[in-house]
Order: structure tokens, then sequence, then C-alpha cells
């Protein structure tokens, strides 16, 4: 507003517009605000205080087992898991969406049936169903089907590792949400676009790559982004198949010394500060993919937007 | 026929509808190499979609459309049927036909520069720093010299309407189509934009251009073709049919645009 008007100044040169006045400093004082204020530092205060005295909770344990040997193979098997899920879920979303967009009905209804079915089970139903393979299937085998001959024959409880069932469980369920995921990106970038590289003579594989993905980054990084930070929490799950993750790691040790708090804290600690710089990523990332759109939110802004999910925060930017 | 003597475009007898809706209702249009062509008429009358039908971004229902002498997007099946053709032959025919529309559709995640590399580089292969020779040859000459590292979303819709013609123009076409290339622009930027287009043309360009700005067709085209309702209703050159049209569909028309 102000500024406009300063422009319009400018450029009719007229001396005699009185200038533009700040705004009034003196607003009337927001009294239930300030308030509101107090009250949640107090209550936060409180809660703050009582969690540090807190005898159960044992500073010392936490300060030794912070670094502990099998606290650190423990969060390098999260991550391990985390990054290699989202690197194996992320190209099956885009398969999946390519699929689901695809004109042949077979690939569309296969791709429909899939997402269908990973996202309509909870993720711990599906990592039991892993681990469990070789009830199911007693030898995993490749050949010619139907009694042909096997090229390739294994016990399944050899190649079912907990790692193993925790990855295919991850990353096979994620593929089925980061379809949807994709999708929306693909279908968020204007027909026009597909038009334009088409008639330039590009192969069909190319719009996509070049042209239509790129564009749809813009739609499908935050949601990614949110994705990789929930999976770094999600694979805690793989404690119910011994998956030697963070969590589990800590659980062991607390079967030991019964310093159940403690030891969770330690776990908090770590989970923090894995999401918070997976969020300083996530805004460096989203910051490339806008090139030439709009600038990104500010990263302030955008890991405590991640770390509260307060959706104010993040709404100047839609 | 000797090669110079078959036309740039030949459309036969061209129909089209959608669902119910007759478009095309029998087309017939010849442009012969180096002439400029416009296309006017009534909203709804088929200007785009035919102009769509002659790079196959639409399929056609019955009829012929050659470009070069060659059927675009479709073989010759027995019986007189068209087979489609498969999307690698269709795409190498594109290459050669290069396509302006109304609301540009540059890359927006690509700079001037890059938009304009784009083709030869991912089409033809050309190296990098031979597109990028080429490119800023081709802004240059559409005038925009210096705005090579902008985005699209920096430029007016004047520059981005020019950088979508050097973009068309990288790949070296035979035939230049456009679609109201001025109508989604700002009255003051359309003469930047119909400057760049009356150079093509007297450079020797073929060019079919569907518009609605009388002064250009009156000076730049060879023929000026009229349609209503899906069908060509005359034809001619500028001063017949924009000075003195027979038909009376063409004479209503003109009196309400102009
Ligand atoms: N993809 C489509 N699906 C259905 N109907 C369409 C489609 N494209 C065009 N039409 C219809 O076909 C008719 C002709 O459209 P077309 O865009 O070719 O007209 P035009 O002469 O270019 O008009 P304008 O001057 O408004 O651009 C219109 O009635 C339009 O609604
Ligand atoms: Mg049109």
């Amino acid at each position: 507003m102000t500024s406009a008007h300063t422009a319009e100044q400018r450029d009719s040169a007229l001396p005699e517009e009185p200038p533009v006045l700040p705004l009034d400093p003196h607003r009337p004082l927001a009294v239930g605000r300030i308030l509101g204020t107090l009250s949640a530092i107090l209550v936060a205060g409180w809660l703050a205080y009582a969690v540090i005295v807190n005898p159960n909770i044992h500073w010392d344990v936490i300060v030794d087992h912070q670094f502990d040997d099998r606290v650190l193979h423990g969060l390098w098997v999260t991550i391990e898991l985390t990054v290699l899920s989202m690197a194996i879920g992320v190209p099956i979303g885009v398969g999946v969406a390519v699929m689901q967009m695809s004109a042949n009905p077979l690939l569309r209804s296969l791709a429909g049936a899939y997402t269908w079915f990973f996202r309509g089970t909870p993720v711990l139903v599906q990592l039991l169903f892993w681990f469990n393979l070789g009830l199911l299937f007693p030898r995993l085998e490749l050949g010619v089907p139907f009694g042909g001959p096997k090229l390739f024959s294994v016990e399944a409880s050899a190649v079912i590792t907990p790692f193993v069932a925790g990855l295919l469980g991850l990353a096979i369920n994620e593929g089925a949400y980061m379809a949807q995921i994709v999708r929306a990106g693909i279908m968020s970038v204007d027909h026009g676009q597909r038009e334009a590289a088409e008639s330039l003579g590009m192969s069909r594989r190319k719009v996509l790559t070049r042209i239509i993905l790129p564009q749809a980054m813009r739609i499908i990084i935050p949601p990614t982004g949110n994705q990789f930070i929930s999976m770094l929490k999600t694979t805690s799950l793989v404690s119910v198949i011994a998956g030697a993750d963070l969590l589990t790691t800590v659980s062991r040790i607390y079967l030991g010394n019964f310093e159940v708090i403690s030891m969770l804290v330690v776990a908090s600690i770590w989970y923090l500060l894995l999401t918070t710089i997976a969020s300083v990523g996530q805004h460096y990332i989203e910051r490339h993919y806008s090139r030439g759109v709009h600038s990104p939110q500010r990263l302030s802004r955008r890991v405590r937007h991640n770390l509260t999910g307060n959706p104010a925060m993040g709404a100047h930017d839609a | 026929m000797p090669d110079h003597l078959v036309p740039m475009v030949e459309a036969r007898s061209v129909r089209k509808a959608f669902g119910p809706v007759d478009v095309l209702r029998g087309v017939n249009l010849s442009v012969g190499r180096g002439e400029v062509v416009c296309i006017i008429g009534p909203s709804g009358s088929g200007k785009t979609t035919l102009l769509r039908c002659l790079n196959r971004l639409e399929s056609i229902d019955s009829g012929r459309v050659l470009v070069d002498g060659q059927l675009v997007g479709y073989r010759e099946g027995s019986k007189g049927r068209l087979v489609e053709s498969t999307y690698d032959e269709l795409r190498r025919q594109r290459q050669a036909i290069g396509m302006v529309f109304q609301r540009f559709h540059l890359f927006p995640h690509r700079t001037a520069i890059e938009n304009v590399m784009e083709g030869p580089k991912v089409v033809l292969g050309t190296p990098d720093k031979e597109a990028r020779a080429r490119g800023s040859e081709l802004l240059a000459k559409v005038g925009l010299s210096g705005r090579e590292n902008a985005y699209p979303s920096q430029l007016s819709g004047g520059q981005q309407q020019r950088v979508a013609i050097a973009r068309a123009l990288a790949m070296d076409p035979k035939l230049m189509l456009f679609d109201e290339p001025t109508s989604a622009l700002d009255p003051e930027l359309v003469g930047e934009v119909l400057g760049v287009m009356r150079d093509l043309a007297l450079s020797g360009m073929t060019m079919v251009v569907v518009t609605h700005e009388m002064d250009f067709a009156r000076e730049v085209a060879d023929r000026v073709v009229f349609m209503d309702g899906g069908v060509i209703v005359e034809e001619g050159s500028p001063s017949d049919i924009l000075n003195d049209p027979q038909h009376p569909r063409t004479r209503s028309f003109l009196s309400r645009v102009a």
C-alpha cells in the first residue's frame, strides 16, 4: 500500500500530496493476549521445572548414555532405515504415480490396487507380515513358474532379517503414500507445459523427466520432506520385529538398567536432533526447486513449522 | 510433383468433433512454401482446433493433414483408413513444426536461454556450448540480448512471447504455427511481438497465424482465411478479404471487430 502510493507520487510528480504517515504507534493494549502469554509462560516454566528436578529423571544417566556405543549404533540403524526406505519408496511412488496416470487400464488398476492395499492396512501389520514371510513362503525361489526349473532358491529366514523385513515394510508402504504425493504434483503442472515440450519433438520420457517432474517437485518436495521426517520416527516401529534401531537399542538397555524414562529421554533427544536437521535440509531443497517461481519460507519459520506442526506459520506462502 | 511445388501444409476435408460438437466440418487449406497465412474468424469457429490438427496436438476424425508432403501423425492404411503412427514417428515430424501458444507456455524452471536451448539439447543432442551460442543469437534476433538469465516470471508478457518464438526457432522448423500470439498481452506489448513475427515472415518462413490483429494480417499476410462454424467461408488476398469481403458472414464479422 505504502510503496504503491510513493511510486504514484513519483510518477505523477505531485509535490503537494501529503507525506504518508507511519501507523499510529499507540494501539490499544491487548489485555487478553498479554494475560494469555503470561499464563502460557507460567505453565511451560512449571512443566520444565518439574521435569528438570524430577528425581526419576537421572541426568547423569542420560549424559552417560547419550553417546553410548550401543545407542550410536541404534541411531545409525535408524538413519540407515530412514534413508534407504525413502530412497526405495520415492522411486516406487514415482513409478506407481506414472502408472496411475497411464492410458493403459491394466497398469492403472495395478497401481490402484497397490495404493489401496498398502494404505489400507497398518504399517505395523505390514512389518509383521514381512518379518514372518517365511511362514507363508518357506523358500524364496526364482525360476520358471508352475514346476519349471529353478534359477535361484533360498531359505526365507536367511534372507528376511529384521533389517530387511523393516526396510521392505517401510519402503513399500512409503511407496503407496509417495504415489499420491507425486500424482498430485504431476497434476499440478499446467497441461500447456506438456504440449509445449511435445511440440518441440521431445520424447515422452524427456517430457516427464525434464519438464513435468522438475515442476511437480515444487508441489512434491514439501510433503516428501514431511514424509522423511515422519519416517525418522516411524522406523521406531521396527522395534516389534527386533530391528536394532534407536528405540530397540534403548529399550534393551533399560531392560538391563531399569532407567526407563532416562533412556527414553536419550532416544528422544536424538530423534529431535534428527528431525531438526532434516527440516533444515528440507528448506534448502525447497529453495532449489522453487527457482524462477517464488521465494520459499524462511528457514527459521520452516523448522518451527515442521517441529510444531502449526499450520498458521506455513500459511503465508500458499 | 517436384519438391518445391509440394505445398508446405495441406489440409483436405479435415473433420473433427469434440463429443457431439462438430468443430471442424470439412476444412480444406493449402499453404505454399514461404507463404504467410492469417486465419481470422469469430470465437469458437475452430481456428485453434485447426491449427492444433496441423501438428497433431489434436487428432482428426477424417480427412488428411500433410506437412511437407507427409501425413502428420498418421500413416495411410488399407481401404483409405488412417493408421496412427507411433509417438516416435510423430515427434520426429513435430521437430520441424514450431508452435507458439497464446499463453506462451515457457518452461518456468528454466531461464530464457535455457528455454531456447532445451529443444536442441534434449531433442537434437546439440552440445551445450553450441546450443548456448545459437540461443544467444536467437534471443538477440528477438531483441532480448542481455535477458538470457532471466526466468520467465521476471519477464513481461511480450518478452516471454518473444522467448517462446526463439524457443520454437531453435529447432530450425520449416513451418511456424501461431495461435493468437498477442491476445494475452497488454496492448502496449503487442507491437514488439508482431515486429518479431514480421521480420520472420520477411526472412521467408512459412507461417500460419491465427490472429485478431487485422493490421498485421493486412500488412504481413500473403493470404487471409476467414473461418466460421468449422469451415473456411472465404479466403483471398488481405485486401480482398479485409476491404472487400464477398460473403455476408465475413462482412458481419469484420464490421464487429473493426
Ligand atoms: N478439448 C476440447 N474439448 C471439447 N470442446 C472443445 C475442445 N477444444 C475446443 N472445443 C470446442 O470447439 C469449438 C472451437 O474451439 P476453438 O478453440 O477451435 O475455437 P477458436 O476459433 O480458436 O476460438 P477463439 O477465438 O475463442 O480462440 C468451441 O466450441 C470449443 O468449445
Ligand atoms: Mg482459439
